[in-house]
Order: structure tokens, then C-alpha cells, then sequence
């Protein structure tokens, strides 16, 4: 069963991400700031790791880079939600080292198939 | 061959018509009324009730039902009837209201409680305007049961409706 | 997706909140990048969220708003008031926009689009696009036979969690594969980095694919490897593909223009509490069933007295009985406290409303007017919270229009150009006082005596006092053309204000000096389920007073009682005369016309006036759980609910304001007379 820490500032969407991957079968941990998210993906270990950008506290590219130092998610997929599809705000999450990104707004099929693809 | 069961049937003398709307019956003076058993709450005995100042005579005030504040209205009087003293089988008979913005509770007084009648939709008639005690805006319709008039009541009106709206818009 | 609608709603109403609040306290000349970026961060979250669950209309509109704000925070847009003030209408756009998409209803899509349009005009020159780019790759449609892709993943791309195995993965789903591995850049074991990619491969994709679904699986990786797409069997130019060694690094500038979003500071408005949501009804259930507990614990509480008096003292079982049951009143009042303080909310909650208003209305006004807020912290109930809102913005929209002059008037009268309104509010006793505050003109008693006179709400030749006056204002057959005026807003008076109030059980009260201003008092109980009571008996019947109506309990000596014409009775206490209430009288449950010398009577308060009722004995005080009348019943004039006793019984409890009213209306009204002649009424005594 495939772990993976959602990170959203807004629950509504925090719900909805958690909803759809439960229904699918993966075990979600939620986060509401990359500061939160941090300290949990300290303490435990998950295979994916999906985050907003725009956060308070710590946003979503601080927390990629700061994952990418750990150890243990050196390789873990990361995936960031991006309200734009323009270039240079996907790239800053390149940039920090992320996997890839989902653009927002996506509906829940479009979130199971990205996820599918990343974790196999 | 008689079955049990069609023995038994005879023996309540029931006919068990589904479509049929069952009745409480109770005593008023002379005449027997309805009220529909699925909005009979419950039924107690008379207690004392703490009076409401500048209400109604037949709002004789409220009780305390479980925790909740329930108003019982003596029918008698809602009626016009002459009042009786309350006595060992003075009962009093808990209705759920429906009310165009809620569902109320509350209770009548009545003389005593008589049975559980069913009455099959083609057997309740209108009531026409005999100048009976009863205003016929409260009547729901009339049936007959073992040669029995029963006068089935509508309580949704019987409570005043138009008494509760008013007092409500007051309050806004 | 409708199950996250409800939360979606409150979390964008509270963002809009968030919005405006940053923007009315932003310091125009020098803008705080946190703030700014907070106010970002919601609409950038509302913009989301509403794109994610079909709310398009908002979603469009937001973006608008959200690129100027990206402008301002980047650095590339000044901050200035028009662009505030322009924000603000936005917020306002917003926050209609989501309560139809809650509520039902209509949009104002002329509004809307004005709106937008002056935003989009503002922004103008920059021209920032609103556009999706698509990022750089041409997409030729062609699809062929099959395609040839030489993909080799840069020495880095394992380290953003890609994997290149996983690309193949989906390539062999889009058609036939045949790849080749060239492992021929694979150092040696010993200097082997597992982290590092250097494994390229040679894929052969054979089927009717498009080329974009190809492209689509190298989506994330585009700049970490070098990728090469050919078609089978053609000599079509290579479309363009992205193969630059130079990784991105420098033209992201812009990636490291979020400084201030890494915080550091607390966030504005507080940090973040440990909280969560619970539905209210669950709130509710609980302060139902901590009601009865109440009752229940009351009524052991009594029968334990009851037995305790009759039984041997000495006992030990008896002795313990009764602690026990001391020490369960005990536990039951803490729950109770503490259960009742869940619902309680701090009063900011209602005050924030009110910047934006004064905000608004001062400049429409073209007044100036300060705000002071005191007491933020003050708690109370929700539900009373929710229902102050209404009368208090009414208050402080009264206090701006009439209370306070303009500039120009204010420095005629000395006084200073900018005007205070202050809002204050604090726990006094069992209940909750607010006070609104301005330094205005005051009310204008002549006018307002004239106008009562002219509607014939007062006498020609009444005398009233000051405060009689004052609370005309209070009166809904006044309405001078002031009180018209477009921003107090027509038909929505005093009247209602204190209506409103009342039907909260509490009080609305004016105080004001002529030049020098007023003082608006709302006195509100400080949750509407329990209530300290004084048990009082009248005739056989018990009935409960608050106990924060009650002055005093006094004996009534003949010699102070006066009557008017027959009608009413006054009573002198010290150097005031409060009329006297007979209260079996007022509640038809006796006519008796007997003596009141040595009676008891309980001096109350109600609105500001007073009375002494008459009752024929006092009884305990205690808390007491309201239970409504109207639940089953109706409102009844001059109570404000029913309690239910220890024994099981049920007490009624009055409503000393609404008793008061009863009662004039009963007699005429009542000035402080000197005595008159008794009549009727058996007094013992007429002064001369």
C-alpha cells in the first residue's frame, strides 16, 4: 500500500486529494504548510510526496529542496500543484528538484492517472 | 376448513387492511373523536400543569415533558364545551403538530381514551355542516365504526395555526 | 466532489476576511511584502480551489486579481490606494460571487465584469499574461507509422525522483516497443554512483500514436535528458525538442522571488492554533444534555436536602451522601462552564466588520473618523454573536451619519477634524456589555422631543427627563428626516435595532450629551441557555427573575406608596419613584386589590427602567437551564422562557423589560409625579 503525503494550505483540497487516492487504495497523511510537512516526512516515510506551492510558513519549492537534502527522499517522487501552466512556474519546481507537477485545476481522474503513472 | 389464522382473525374480528389509517378514539362528553395514531405521542395521565398568564382559557398551560416545555390545551374548552372537574381517568393525549414552518408538540385533555380503530380511506366521509359542537374546520372527515360515529379530527388545525403564526412574527 | 463544497466555502469566506483586513491595514506608502503575499496566498487558494471544483466564473474573475497582486509582490507594481480601494471592490465582487455559487440566487454579472474590466485596465500597460503558456514544445500533430526515440536522462535526473524505467513503462502502453540499452558511458564498479543516470536508451515505438502523447511521457523531464523524437521511415524535420545541456538554472530568477514567502515571521493575525472544525449541532447536543444533567443533579440535589433534614445527622452514610451530592453540583457546574465557554467566540469576530465599514462609509461620508477597539478579546455566545452583527453595524452606521460632524463642523465646535468612534466590550456580571462610543454631536433633543410631539407620542405639556428623551430615539414612530438619509438606509430603525436586541434578551440603551456626543450601551446575557435566577412566588405559582434585573428586595412600607388617579402605584425609593407592579395583576391571575404595606417587592431593571414587583415570596436563587416557550408554544409577552425545577415542575421566567411595557400599557404612562391623592386603593396613608 503505497503512502503519500499530500501538502495543501487549503483544506478544501486537501480534502478532495485525500478523498480520491484513499478511494483508489493509497494511504494519504496530510499537511497543511511545508514547515508541517516537513517534520511529518521526518518521522515517517511515504513514496510520494504532493504539494501545493503557495504556502504559508514554508512553501511548496522550500519544501522540495529541503526533502531533496533528506536522505531518505533523495528519489522519493515529488509532485507540485501548480495553478499555471506557465513555464517558469514549473520549472521552479524542476528547479528544487521535483519530479514533475499536476496542474491545477485537475479533476480527481486526472490526479489517480498522474499518480498511477509516477508510483507505477 | 378454518386455518389458525383465519380463526384467529374472527376471533379479533380485525381485518387487517393495509391501506387502512388507524385512529386513537377518545370521549368528549357525548361524542367520540380521532385523532391519528401515528401522531399520538404518547399518553399520560393528568398532572399538574404550570399556567400560562394572558393565554387562551383552554391553553391551560405547559408541562414538563422530558426536558421539554410542551403547552396542553383542554379540548373541552377549545370546543366550547361545559368543563368537567379532571379526574382519575382524565387523560391526556400527546400530539405531534404539524406546523407549516415546524413539528410541534403538545397535549389535549380529554375524558378518557377509547380504542384504536382502523379506518379505511373509503370509509371516512366529509363531514357535513350539522352545526355540531365541533367547528368543521377541525374535522377531518367522519367514520363509522361498530355503528359508532367517530368524529376524526384534524389537530394540525386544531392548534390553531393562524394563533401561532401571529405570535411568532412578533417574536421574528 | 460536492462533499467538499461546504468546506471549500468556509475556508475562501474566511480568505476573502483574511484579504480584506490585510488590505484595509496596509500602509499605503509602504506596503509589508508579508502582507502582501498573504493576501496573495488567498486568492491565489480561492482561485484554486474554485477552478478544482467547477466554480469557473470565480475562478476567472480571481485571476484577474490575483496577477495584480502577483505584481505587487513580486515588486513590478507599486502599492497604491487606488489599487487597494480597487482590491477591496474585488473582495466584495468575490465574496457575492461565492454566496450565490452557496446560496442560490443571481450573480450581478454587470457588477462583475465592471469590476473586472477596471482591473484588467489597471493592469493594463503591464500587459502581464494572463495567458497558458504551454511550455516550449511545438506539437506537431503527425502521427505515423511509429516513432524513434533516443532518450538519454542527464546525470542528475534520477535525483528528481524520475525514473527512467517508468518512462518506458509508458511508452510501451502507447504502443509496440523495442528499445536498446547503450550502457557504454557506465563507468567502472568501483566508481559506480548509483545516483547517477548514465544508461541511455534507443526506443523504437511502433503503432498509429501521436507524437504529443510521446512528448507527454517526457513531460517532467524535458530539460534532464537529452531526448531526440523521429518518426519511423520518414525524413521529417525534427520537430523541435528541448535538448539544452544549460540547465535552467539562471532563468529562473523568478524562482527565488518567493523571499517572502519563506516566512519567518508569525504570521499576521496570530500564530497557528491546534483547533479543529466541529459541527455546531454536536455542540449543541452537548449543551442540551449538559441542561439536563443540570436538572437531574438539582433534583438529587433537593431530594438529598430533603432526606439530609429529616435524617439522623449523625450518620456517616448520610454525611457522605451529601458531600457526594455537594461534590456532584460541583462537577456539574464545571462541565456546564466549561461546555458553555465551546461556544464561546471572542467579540473580534464581530468587531472585524467594522474598519472596512467606517472605511467605506467616512469616505462616502467625506467624514474623518478614527476607530478605537477595546475588549476584542471579550467572549461570548456564538449564536448571540451572530445576531449582534446586524444591530451593531446599524449603531456604528448611525453613529458616523448623525453622530459624528464633518471636518468642518468639527472644527467650528473646537473640537478636533477627526472624529472617534469607539468600540468597547466587556463582562459585567452575567452578562456581556458593549458600548459603542462617538464624539459627535450628540443627540438633538429638541428636535427629537418636537418630532415625538408632533406624532403624538408625547403630550404638549409633558415634562421628560434627559434620558426620556434621549431614548425616544428608540421609538418607531420617530423617524426625523435624518434617520432617512440613504446610508442609514430607509426602514431599517432604531426601533428594529432594539427589537433585534431584546428578542437576544438584552438591552440597548442610549446615553448622550449635546455637542459632546453619545454612548450606545448593549447589555446581552452572556449565552442564552443558563441563567442565575432569584425563585419567586406568586399567589401559588413560582416564577423565576434574573437575577441580573434585580437592584434590590425590599419590604414595602405603606408610608412610600403614592397612587395616580387610581390607576397605578408609585413607590419612593430614596429620591426616585418606581412604579409598582403588581405582578399577580399583570399575569391575570388575581385581581386582588389587597394591602401592599409589608409586601415583598423586588426592585428590578429593565432597559433602563425601572420597577419594584410585587410578589409574595422569595425563595432560593439558582442557576437555571432555559427551556424556550416557543419551541411547542409561542412567545408570551413578559416572559423570556421556562426552567424546569428540581421537583420536576416548571417555572416560568419573566422578562422584567418586556413586564415593564406590559404593565404601561396597562396604566398610563408614569412621570415622576409629586403624590396625589389615593383613591380606591387602600393606602394607609396620603401625604400631603
Amino acid at each position: 500500500m503505497a503512502s503519500i503525503l499530500a501538502v495543501d494550505d487549503s483544506a478544501s483540497m486537501r480534502q478532495m486529494v485525500t478523498f480520491t487516492l484513499k478511494g483508489a487504495g493509497y494511504d494519504v497523511t496530510e499537511a497543511k504548510d511545508g514547515m508541517e510537512a516537513l517534520q511529518i516526512a521526518k518521522s515517517n516515510s511515504y513514496n510520494l510526496v504532493i504539494t501545493d506551492i503557495n504556502m504559508p510558513n514554508m512553501d511548496g519549492i522550500t519544501l522540495t529542496k529541503e526533502l531533496r537534502s533528506l536522505p531518505t527522499y533523495k528519489f522519493t517522487p515529488i509532485l507540485t500543484l501548480t495553478t499555471e501552466s506557465s513555464a517558469d512556474k514549473k520549472m521552479a519546481g524542476k528547479q528544487a528538484g521535483a519530479t514533475g507537477w499536476i496542474v491545477k485545476p485537475f479533476n480527481p481522474d486526472q490526479l489517480l492517472a498522474t499518480v498511477k503513472k509516477v508510483l507505477g | 376448513m378454518t386455518t389458525p389464522a383465519t380463526e384467529l382473525n374472527s376471533i379479533i374480528g380485525s381485518e387487517l387492511d393495509s391501506d387502512a389509517d388507524q385512529f386513537l378514539t377518545f370521549v368528549l362528553g357525548e361524542e367520540e373523536y380521532g385523532v391519528d395514531i401515528l401522531r399520538v405521542q404518547e399518553i399520560k395521565g393528568w398532572d399538574s400543569v404550570t399556567p400560562i398568564p394572558n393565554t387562551p382559557e383552554y391553553i391551560k398551560g405547559v408541562i414538563n415533558l422530558r426536558g421539554t416545555i410542551v403547552p396542553i390545551v383542554d379540548l373541552r374548552q377549545r370546543f366550547n364545551m361545559p368543563e368537567v372537574e379532571y379526574g382519575p381517568i382524565t387523560v391526556v393525549i400527546v400530539l405531534k403538530i404539524e406546523c407549516e414552518d415546524r413539528d410541534r408538540i403538545m397535549g389535549i385533555v380529554v375524558d378518557g381514551v377509547s380504542d384504536v380503530y382502523d379506518v379505511p380511506p373509503e370509509e371516512m366521509k366529509d363531514a357535513p355542516d350539522f352545526g355540531s359542537v365541533v367547528d368543521t374546520e377541525f374535522v377531518r372527515g367522519l367514520a363509522t365504526v361498530d355503528e359508532k360515529m367517530i368524529i376524526i379530527l384534524d389537530i394540525d388545525h386544531l392548534l390553531s395555526g393562524s394563533e401561532l403564526q401571529a405570535a411568532d412574527s412578533i417574536s421574528g | 466532489m460536492a462533499q467538499f463544497h461546504q468546506t471549500f466555502f468556509e475556508e475562501s469566506f474566511e480568505g476573502l476576511d483574511i484579504m480584506e483586513n490585510e488590505l484595509l491595514n496596509l500602509d499605503v506608502g509602504n506596503a509589508d511584502n508579508e502582507s502582501i503575499n498573504t493576501i496573495f496566498r488567498s486568492a491565489h487558494s480561492i482561485k484554486g480551489g474554485s477552478g478544482t471544483f467547477g466554480f469557473t466564473a470565480i475562478a476567472e474573475f480571481t485571476h484577474v486579481a490575483e496577477t495584480l497582486l502577483d505584481e505587487m509582490r513580486d515588486g513590478v507594481r507599486q502599492v497604491d490606494q487606488v489599487s487597494v480601494d480597487l482590491l477591496l471592490k474585488s473582495v466584495d465582487v468575490m465574496r457575492d460571487m461565492l454566496t450565490v455559487y452557496k446560496d442560490g440566487g443571481d450573480m450581478d454579472a454587470d457588477n462583475i465584469a465592471a469590476v473586472q474590466t477596471e482591473l484588467e485596465n489597471l493592469l493594463g500597460a503591464g500587459g502581464s499574461s494572463t495567458s497558458a503558456d504551454d511550455s516550449g514544445s511545438t506539437t506537431e500533430n503527425t502521427a505515423s507509422a511509429g516513432w524513434i526515440i533516443s532518450f538519454k536522462p542527464h546525470v542528475e535526473m534520477l535525483r528528481t525522483g524520475n525514473d527512467p524505467i517508468r518512462m518506458l513503462h509508458a511508452l510501451s502502453e502507447l504502443g509496440e516497443i523495442e528499445v536498446v540499452a547503450d550502457i557504454s558511458e557506465l563507468p567502472t564498479f568501483a566508481d559506480f554512483n548509483p545516483e547517477d543516470s548514465f544508461i541511455s536508451w534507443e526506443i523504437t515505438l511502433t503503432g498509429d500514436i501521436k507524437k504529443e502523447d510521446v512528448t507527454e511521457v517526457f513531460d517532467w523531464v524535458e530539460d534532464e535528458c537529452d531526448l531526440d523524437i523521429k518518426p519511423i521511415a520518414s525524413e521529417s524535420e525534427s520537430p523541435a525538442f528541448e535538448s539544452s545541456e544549460t540547465t535552467p538554472a539562471d532563468v529562473e530568477a523568478s524562482s527565488t522571488k518567493q523571499p517572502a514567502a519563506k516566512q519567518a515571521a508569525a504570521k499576521k493575525g496570530g500564530g497557528e492554533s491546534a483547533s479543529i472544525r466541529v459541527g455546531i449541532d454536536k455542540v449543541d447536543e452537548i449543551i442540551n444534555l449538559v441542561g439536563e444533567l443540570v436538572i437531574t443533579q438539582s433534583m438529587l440535589g433537593q431530594i438529598g436536602g430533603e432526606i439530609g433534614s429529616d435524617a439522623d445527622h449523625n450518620s456517616n452514610r448520610m454525611e457522605k451522601l451529601l458531600e457526594g451530592l455537594a461534590q456532584l453540583e460541583r462537577n456539574t457546574r464545571e462541565i456546564q462552564e466549561s461546555v458553555m465557554r465551546i461556544r464561546m467566540l471572542p467579540i473580534s469576530f464581530v468587531f472585524s466588520r467594522v474598519p472596512r465599514l467606517v472605511h467605506d462609509l467616512s469616505g462616502k461620508l467625506n467624514k474623518k473618523v478614527e476607530l478605537v477597539t477595546l475588549g476584542e478579546s471579550t467572549e461570548l455566545d456564538k449564536t448571540v454573536m451572530e445576531k449582534i452583527g446586524d444591530p451593531m453595524v446599524h449603531l456604528v452606521r448611525n453613529a458616523l451619519d448623525h453622530g459624528i460632524e464633518t471636518p468642518e463642523q468639527r472644527l467650528e465646535a473646537g473640537k478636533p477634524e477627526t472624529g472617534t468612534l469607539t468600540l468597547n466590550a466587556y463582562h459585567k456580571g452575567g452578562s456581556i456589555v458593549i458600548e459603542i462610543t462617538d464624539d459627535g454631536a450628540g443627540v438633538n433633543k429638541e428636535r427629537v422631543l418636537n418630532k415625538a410631539r408632533a406624532n403624538g407620542l408625547v403630550g404638549e405639556n409633558e415634562v421628560l427627563s434627559d434620558d426620556a428623551i434621549n431614548d425616544l430615539i428608540f421609538n418607531p414612530g420617530l423617524s426625523t428626516a435624518e434617520t432617512l438619509s440613504d446610508v442609514s438606509g430607509r426602514g431599517v430603525g432604531m426601533d428594529v435595532v432594539r427589537k433585534n436586541i431584546k428578542s437576544l434578551g438584552g438591552s440597548v440603551r442610549v446615553d448622550s450629551v449635546e455637542g459632546k456626543g453619545s454612548v450606545f450601551t448593549i447589555q446581552l446575557p452572556l449565552t442564552l441557555a443558563i441563567l442565575d435566577g432569584q425563585l419567586v412566588k406568586v399567589a401559588e405559582e413560582t416564577f423565576v427573575v434574573p437575577l441580573v434585573s434585580i437592584i434590590e428586595s425590599i419590604q414595602v412600607k405603606a408610608e412610600n406608596l403614592n397612587g395616580i388617579a387610581g390607576k397605578a402605584d408609585l413607590y419612593k425609593l430614596r429620591d426616585e419613584y418606581i412604579p409598582v407592579i403588581r405582578a399577580d395583576h399583570v399575569f391575570g391571575m388575581s385581581n386582588s386589590q389587597a394591602s401592599l404595606n409589608d409586601r415583598l417587592m423586588v426592585v428590578v431593571e429593565g432597559d433602563g427602567k425601572k420597577a419594584g414587583i410585587i410578589v409574595d415570596d422569595l425563595l432560593a436563587q439558582q442557576q437555571v437551564v432555559i427551556k424556550s416557550l416557543e419551541t411547542n408554544y409561542q412567545r408570551v409577552d413578559g416572559l423570556s422562557g421556562a426552567t424546569i425545577l428540581g421537583d420536576g415542575t416548571v417555572a416560568l421566567i419573566l422578562d422584567i423589560a418586556g413586564i415593564i411595557d406590559m404593565f404601561k400599557e396597562k396604566s398610563a404612562p408614569v412621570p415622576p409625579a409629586p403624590k396625589g391623592n389615593g383613591t380606591d386603593s387602600d393606602i394607609a396613608d396620603e401625604a400631603a
